[in-house]
């Protein structure tokens, strides 16, 4: 909780892990979600698992849900491109699957490399059967996660909330 | 390993799964990876703890470490091959860090893409698994050519603290196809049902 009294959008996703049984959380190191998993990793309830690429927490998280235990998987948007065919296996056996996605290539992003990927995030996620969530604001956070959670884990359906770089910031490249 | 050893290679993957798998644990949970591995399996006996990946190449490690982390005090063995772990390699290293002590993997090693006409993989042009294995900090970790090192493996598969990964060189044979359940929702409700008592 911030010190007046309004926690921290980062705490508030933390809250929802937490609330909704939240055990496994697999991570690409982001920028994005550097505090999210600073704050899973110091709960000794919580496992956190580094991966070397996105894929390997979706196929991870299947093993999660088989074995009774509820996961999440942090990744910046270019991981998205990483995880197509592992949502395959998320698809043809209906498991749930919570992604919160730290975005790039979008709002006023300044380097051109990331647009591509960033763009695509929500059609290619959609064209493989996950819903797709936005969030811009730092009110919306709580309740698009824990709806994301509910839709997830009682409804056993794919569900990517896209943290907007309106939310988490823009890095800026150009030097004026 | 030297020329010779390599060109003594009889072991053939249906025996080595049954080896392996012979008066299995109740509760040992098995992951196939794509391919040959999911028929070996089915052949070997179904199971209620047997998860079969028909798809999503490169993802049966993954979900051999979501299971071993989710279900500590039950052993997970992942039977895969060689191409489905290439695809995957730095899972190893993933595994060499989270290091579950309960997991094990079994690469059924006939360097070869049986399932898309026998095409040569890395493994039979000089990539060690099991040396990448050790590199990433996987302790149990060995490739196997003979039946007397095999037998030797299965209780290190079975019960030694890991991870371990077991490089199992085996014939590039093709044995008749035994096709598994193919639906995953089946699978995953039989396994969900049977380690947590929920569906």
């Amino acid at each position: 909780m911030g010190t007046n009294g309004a926690s921290d959008w980062r705490e508030q996703i933390y809250e929802v892990f937490q609330s909704n049984g939240v055990r496994h959380v697999a991570h690409v190191p982001d920028g994005g979600h550097a505090r999210l998993i600073e704050r899973c990793e110091a709960d000794p309830a919580m496992t956190t698992v580094s991966l070397t690429s996105e894929e390997e927490g979706v196929g991870m998280l299947v093993g999660s849900w088989l074995g009774g235990v509820r996961g999440a998987l942090l990744i910046q948007s270019s991981g998205v491109g990483n995880c197509i065919n592992a949502l395959g296996v998320v698809k043809h056996g209906k498991f749930p699957l919570l992604a919160i996605v730290s975005m790039r290539g979008q709002w006023g992003e300044g380097m051109p490399w990331q647009i591509p990927m960033g763009q695509a995030v929500r059609p290619v996620l959609e064209a493989m059967g996950v819903i797709v969530y936005d969030v811009e604001r730092a009110a919306d956070v709580r309740e698009t996660v824990e709806a994301a959670a509910s839709l997830a884990f009682d409804s056993s359906v794919a569900v990517a909330v896209l943290l907007g770089q309106r939310l988490i910031g823009t890095k800026k490249f150009a030097v004026a | 390993m030297t020329i010779a050893s390599r060109t003594a290679i009889s072991l053939e993957r249906r025996a080595v799964v049954r080896r392996i798998l012979d008066g299995r644990e109740d509760g040992t949970i098995v992951v196939a990876g794509l391919g040959s591995p999911c028929w070996d399996l089915a052949s070997a006996g179904d199971h209620p703890l047997n998860f079969y990946l028909n798809g999503g190449m490169g993802s049966a490690a993954a979900i051999g470490l979501g299971l071993a982390l989710a279900q500590s005090a039950h052993r997970v063995v992942v039977v895969t091959g060689d191409g489905e772990l290439l695809m995957a390699l730095g899972m190893l290293a993933t595994i060499g860090v989270a290091a579950p002590k309960n997991l094990a993997i079994v690469v059924l090693d006939n360097e070869r893409y049986l399932e898309t006409g026998g095409q040569p993989t890395h493994t039979g042009r000089g990539v060690d698994l099991a040396a990448v294995a050790l590199a990433c900090g996987i302790v149990e970790a060995r490739t196997i050519y003979s039946q007397a090192e095999l037998d030797a493996e299965v209780p290190r598969i079975r019960s030694a603290n890991g991870p371990v990964v077991s490089v199992v060189k085996i014939t590039a044979e093709r044995p008749p196809l035994v096709l598994p359940p193919l639906e995953a929702t089946y699978t995953k409700h039989r396994i969900r049902k049977r380690l947590t008592g929920k569906p």
